[in-house]
C-alpha cells in the first residue's frame, strides 16, 4: 500500500515546486519526488535513526516534531506540505492541519480509514479494539490516538473550515475518486483516504 | 615550547582591521593540510578548531607527539575523507601553535606581547583564515566544518563570505555565547590571573609559568565538556589506587586524579595568555547582535547547504541553542538539515568515537559532494 500511496502523492504534486514532507520516515517519498518531479523537498522526522537514514540518501531533513517544529516555517513557505498517515497520532489534529495550511499553500493528507469493513467487523465480532495489517498495535501501545474514518475527515473539513480540493480512495491498490454519492461505499471499502486540501 | 619546526606558516601581508580597532599586518598564520587539492580545486574543506585545538587535526601532532584532536573524524576513509578531500586547518590568531598570538614578540618594542596583544574576536579569526583560500587559489570551498568554537567560526565564515563555501557544518555550537558559557570562561581566566606566576601576563619575560592557574582552568572547563552520566559511569566514587579514604586532601577519588592529570598535561601544550584571549573571543561572539537581533540576516546572502549537529548530553552548547540556528535558517527558506545525536559523552562527543555522529557527518559530506 505504501508504494501505491507514494505514487498517488507524487502524481498530485506539480513539477519544480517546494515540498515539505512532515514525518518523512526513511525518505522514500522524498526520493521519489526529487527523481520524478524535480521538486525542492525538505523533511521533518521525529526518529533520529530515520533522520540519519535520510541524510545517508542525501536528503535535507530536520529532526523534529510536527506539533512543535512547524512554527519555525514562515507562512506559505512551501507549495505543498505532505502528511502521510500520521494525522491520527497527534494530540491536536486541528492545530496540525491549520499549521500545515499556514506553512504550505496546499496540503496532502493521507489517513488510514478506520471505517474499513475489516475494522468494523473486527470490533463487531471480537468486541476488542481492531488489529489489522495497517493497524497492527494493541489499544494500549498504539501511537494512533485519534483514529478517524474517511467520512469523519470529510466532516472535519466543514467543522474546522478547510477546502478539500481532491479526495481519493485507495482500495486493493486501485485508486478512485471519492464524492458525495459514493462516500458511504468508499468509507466501507477503502483502506486509505488521500486528500489534497487548501485553506 | 619548541614549536618552530614542523609548522607551516603563511605570512599575511594584507592589513587586517580587528574588531577592537587595531590593524595588524605581516602576521603569521600557522596551518596544516591533509589530502590533496584536485584539479578543479573544488574538494577543499576548511576545518576550524575549538578553544584548545590547533592546526594538527589528525595523525600524530608533531609538537605534542599525540594523536591530532580530530583523529576520529578526519583521515583516509573517515568522516572527512582525506582520500577525497583536501583538508585545511589553521591555528587561530591569538593561539599558541605558531599563529600570531600573545606569546609573540612585538616588533615595535621587541618585547613579548603578553596582555598587550590586541583582543581578538571570532570574526577576526575567520578574516585571518580566509587568506588561506587565496594562498591555495581556491575560489570556493566544498565545506566549512567545525565543532564548538570551530562551529562559531563556521557560522561567522559563511556570514562574512556567503559565496565561499558550498556546504556548512556547524557542530555542537551556538550563535551567541550564553551567560553560563561566559561564566565558565571567566572562572578559567580568574584561575589563571590568580596564579602569582602569571604576573599580569608577563610570565614569559620572567621565565615563570602560571601552570597552576592554567591547569585549574583546564580542570574546570573539562568538567563542562563531559556529562554527569558519563562521569558517573566512568568514575562513580571509585578510589584512586587505594582501598579506603585517606582523610586528607590527596586525590582519593579517581575523578580527582583524572582531572589533575588533564590539567597537568594541558599546561605542557598550551599558553595561559592564549587561553585568556581565545575564551574572550568566544565570550564576545554574538552573531545575533551582529545582525541587529535577527540571526536569519546573517545567512540571507548565502546559497550554501547547511547541516547542523548537536548531542543529547551536551549541556554546554545544548540542542536548543543549535536548533535556534536551524530555526533562523528555516525562516529564510535556506537548505538546512539537522540531527541531534544520542550520546552520553557530553560536549566532547564531537571529538570522540561516537559512531552515529561520525557516520552521519560522512554521509552528509559524501552525498553533498556527489550532488555538487
Amino acid at each position: 500500500m505504501v508504494k501505491t500511496e507514494y505514487k498517488i502523492i507524487v502524481d498530485l504534486i506539480e513539477e519544480k515546486t517546494r515540498v515539505l514532507d512532515v514525518g518523512c520516515d526513511d525518505g522514500a517519498l522524498m526520493e521519489s519526488l526529487k527523481k520524478n518531479k524535480s521538486v525542492d523537498v525538505r523533511g521533518i522526522e521525529i526518529s533520529k535513526d530515520k533522520v540519519q537514514t535520510c541524510v545517508s540518501k542525501g536528503l535535507t531533513v530536520i529532526e523534529g516534531n510536527a506539533e512543535l517544529d512547524l512554527k519555525q516555517f514562515p507562512n506559505d513557505s512551501f507549495d505543498y506540505v505532505v502528511l502521510g498517515q500520521t494525522l491520527q497520532a497527534f494530540v491536536n489534529p486541528e492545530i496540525v492541519i491549520k499549521e500545515l495550511l499556514r506553512v504550505g499553500k496546499k496540503a496532502i493528507i493521507t489517513i488510514p480509514n478506520f471505517g474499513h469493513w475489516k475494522v468494523r467487523l473486527n470490533l463487531l465480532i471480537k468486541g476488542t479494539m481492531p488489529i489489522t495489517e495497517s493497524l497492527p498495535n494493541d489499544w494500549y501501545n498504539t501511537p494512533n490516538i485519534h483514529m478517524c474514518t474517511i467520512k469523519d475527515f470529510v466532516k472535519f473539513s466543514k467543522i474546522i473550515n478547510f477546502k478539500i480540493f481532491k479526495s481519493l480512495a485507495l482500495t486493493n491498490k486501485n485508486i478512485s475518486n471519492i464524492n458525495n454519492s459514493n462516500l458511504f461505499y468508499k468509507n466501507l471499502f477503502a483502506e486509505l483516504g488521500i486528500f489534497l486540501i487548501e485553506k | 615550547m619548541n614549536i618552530k619546526e614542523n609548522i607551516k606558516t603563511l605570512v599575511i601581508k594584507k592589513p587586517l582591521k580587528l574588531d577592537c580597532g587595531k590593524t595588524i599586518n605581516n602576521f603569521p598564520l600557522a596551518y596544516e593540510t591533509y589530502g590533496s587539492l584536485n584539479k578543479n580545486k573544488d574538494n577543499a574543506i576548511l576545518v576550524f578548531h575549538a578553544l584548545t585545538g590547533d592546526q594538527f587535526v589528525t595523525g600524530i601532532n608533531p609538537v605534542t607527539k599525540k594523536d591530532g584532536w580530530w583523529s576520529y573524524a578526519v583521515g583516509p576513509n573517515k568522516s572527512i575523507d582525506t582520500n577525497k578531500y583536501f583538508v585545511i586547518c589553521a591555528n587561530v590568531i591569538g593561539g599558541c601553535m605558531g599563529s600570531f598570538g600573545p606569546s609573540h614578540k612585538n616588533p615595535d618594542t621587541n618585547k613579548i606581547y603578553g596582555t598587550d596583544f590586541p583582543v581578538i574576536t571570532i570574526n577576526d579569526m575567520v578574516n585571518a583564515q580566509v587568506n588561506l583560500l587565496d594562498h591555495f587559489e581556491i575560489k570556493k570551498l566544498f565545506s566549512v566544518v567545525g565543532g564548538s568554537m570551530g562551529g562559531m567560526q563556521v557560522l561567522q565564515f559563511i556570514s562574512n563570505y556567503p559565496d565561499k563555501a558550498s556546504t556548512v557544518v556547524p557542530i555542537a555550537c551556538t550563535s551567541s555565547h550564553s551567560a553560563q558559557n561566559i561564566a565558565f570562561n571567566e572562572l578559567g581566566r580568574q584561575a589563571i590571573a590568580s596564579d602569582h606566576n602569571w604576573s599580569d601576563g608577563k610570565y614569559l619575560s620572567n621565565n615563570t609559568l602560571p601552570d597552576k592557574g592554567l591547569s585549574v582552568a583546564r580542570m574546570a572547563a573539562h568538567i563542562t565538556y563531559l556529562s554527569k552520566k558519563g562521569l558517573q559511569e566512568k568514575f562513580g566514587r571509585k578510589l584512586q589506587e587505594r582501598d579506603a579514604l585517606k582523610f586528607g586532601f590527596d586525590a582519593d577519588f579517581q575523578i580527582e586524579s583524572y582531572l589533575r592529570y588533564q590539567g597537568s598535561v594541558f599546561v605542557d601544550r598550551f599558553d595561559a595568555n592564549s587561553y585568556l584571549y581565545i575564551t574572550r573571543a568566544m565570550d564576545y561572539f554574538d552573531l545575533v547582535k551582529q545582525f541587529d537581533g535577527n540571526l536569519s540576516n546573517a545567512f540571507k546572502k548565502t546559497k550554501a547547504k547547511f547541516f547542523i549537529i548537536s548531542f543529547t548530553s551536551d549541556w554546554l552548547y545544548p540542542t536548543q541553542e543549535n536548533k535556534d540556528i536551524v530555526i533562523a535558517l528555516n525562516a529564510i527558506g535556506a537548505d538546512v538539515g539537522f540531527v541531534e545525536i544520542k550520546s552520553d559523552k557530553g560536549h566532547d562527543s564531537f571529538l570522540l568515537d561516537v559512531p552515529d555522529f561520525l557516520k552521519t557527518l560522512k554521509n552528509f559530506l559524501d552525498k553533498s559532494y556527489l550532488e555538487r
